[in-house]
């Protein structure tokens, strides 16, 4: 996330209000218009997996192909990343991942 | 553990949030940072905490804007992140769908991941009374969304003192995966995962980043059909 090309700052706005009003309404769209009427099996199933639908699709280019780079894979990055993950998920433990992660590719990068 | 009255709800939502401050600290800090990189300013790095108030939406917004990606990209895929927070509404419906629609509103303002989690699972477990209910949930937000605009500003601030050197570019995607693993709880969510990293690298050919966007819809929908196969290979016993 080099600032070099700089954020229009009227893309900006849009876009913050844009996605606060927008996600205010996906917050509010049940608790305030459905009331308690029960909802669709099948809508509350995709919905379960929005965030694990969406986040891994959005780091994965960023992990393989880093933006510091250039765009080329590095070792550093990709060992961070596997060791983020796998942490992550034996441990369960957020901080603890985001440190360990952080701690290799430090390691990574002094290394290589 | 029982909760008698509205004053011993609400407390018990602020202890029951306390150890998530530890989270949503480094998780805000780092959004200021990472604002400022972008070119943010301080008020804007705030801005975008208070209105937005969801971290990962945030940091997706913010990774797509500097990128240049079109500005209908950037809000489909920034709001595709929230729409856990629908499923969240949903599920919170029946506990506190009598109350006020004013207090609706402002719980839904507040909706976030850590609050959502701990209120869900004492609604879940506990037979609370209504107001209770809106007690404990007040409870959870008053630790940890005061918290998100505060160390959003630190970060903000501190942000510019940080040397060039440091690999911030790799915070997002580390805290990121470290937001997922858990997460990975079923199989579902593992195809899920999977599916939606094969289709965004496979996909990553298409141009405003819209093989987020297929990913996303693929592996949403391999995820629910791999809960009703696995549902299903269970039987009816259940």
């Amino acid at each position: 996330m080099t600032g070099d090309a700089a954020i229009p700052p009227g893309e900006l706005w849009i876009v913050m209000i844009g996605l606060g009003l927008g996600s205010f309404g996906l917050r509010f769209v049940f608790l305030g218009l459905v009331g308690d009427r029960a909802l669709p099996a099948w809508l509350l199933r995709h919905l379960r997996y929005t965030t694990v639908a969406v986040l891994p699709g959005l780091v994965a280019p960023m992990v393989l192909w880093p933006s510091a780079t250039g765009g080329t894979p590095e070792p550093a990055r990709l060992a961070a990343a596997a060791v983020t993950l796998g942490l992550g998920v034996t441990t369960k433990n957020v901080l603890l991942s985001i440190g360990s992660g952080a701690a290799t590719l430090g390691l990574g990068l002094w290394l290589f | 553990m029982a909760t008698s009255s509205p004053r011993g709800a609400f407390m018990q939502g602020v202890r029951d949030a306390l150890p998530f401050t530890l989270v949503v600290s480094p998780f805000a800090l780092l959004f200021g940072v990472v604002a400022t990189e972008a070119g943010l300013n301080v008020l804007e790095a705030l801005s975008f905490s208070v209105v937005v108030i969801a971290g990962a939406s945030q940091f997706a917004a913010l990774q797509l804007l500097s990128e240049n990606a079109p500005t209908l990209i950037v809000l489909a895929s920034a709001l595709a992140v929230n729409l856990r927070m629908a499923m969240y509404s949903a599920s919170l419906t029946p506990h506190l769908g009598k109350a006020p629609l004013w207090q609706r509103a402002l719980v839904a303002y507040f909706l976030v991941d850590q609050t959502y989690a701990l209120a869900a699972v004492k609604f879940e477990r506990e037979r609370l009374t209504l107001s209770e209910r809106l007690a404990y949930f007040w409870g959870t937000v008053t630790p940890i969304c005061p918290l998100w605009y505060v160390m959003t500003v630190v970060g903000a601030l501190v942000g510019t003192a940080i040397p060039a050197g440091v690999p911030l570019d790799f915070a997002l995607p580390i805290t990121f995966i470290a937001l997922i693993a858990p997460m990975l709880r079923t199989l579902a969510h593992v195809v899920a995962a999977g599916v939606s990293v094969a289709l965004a690298v496979g996909f990553a050919f298409l141009p405003y980043n819209l093989g987020l966007m297929v990913a996303a819809l693929g592996a949403m929908t391999a995820g629910a059909q791999t809960e009703v196969w696995v549902e299903r290979r269970r039987g009816p016993a259940e």
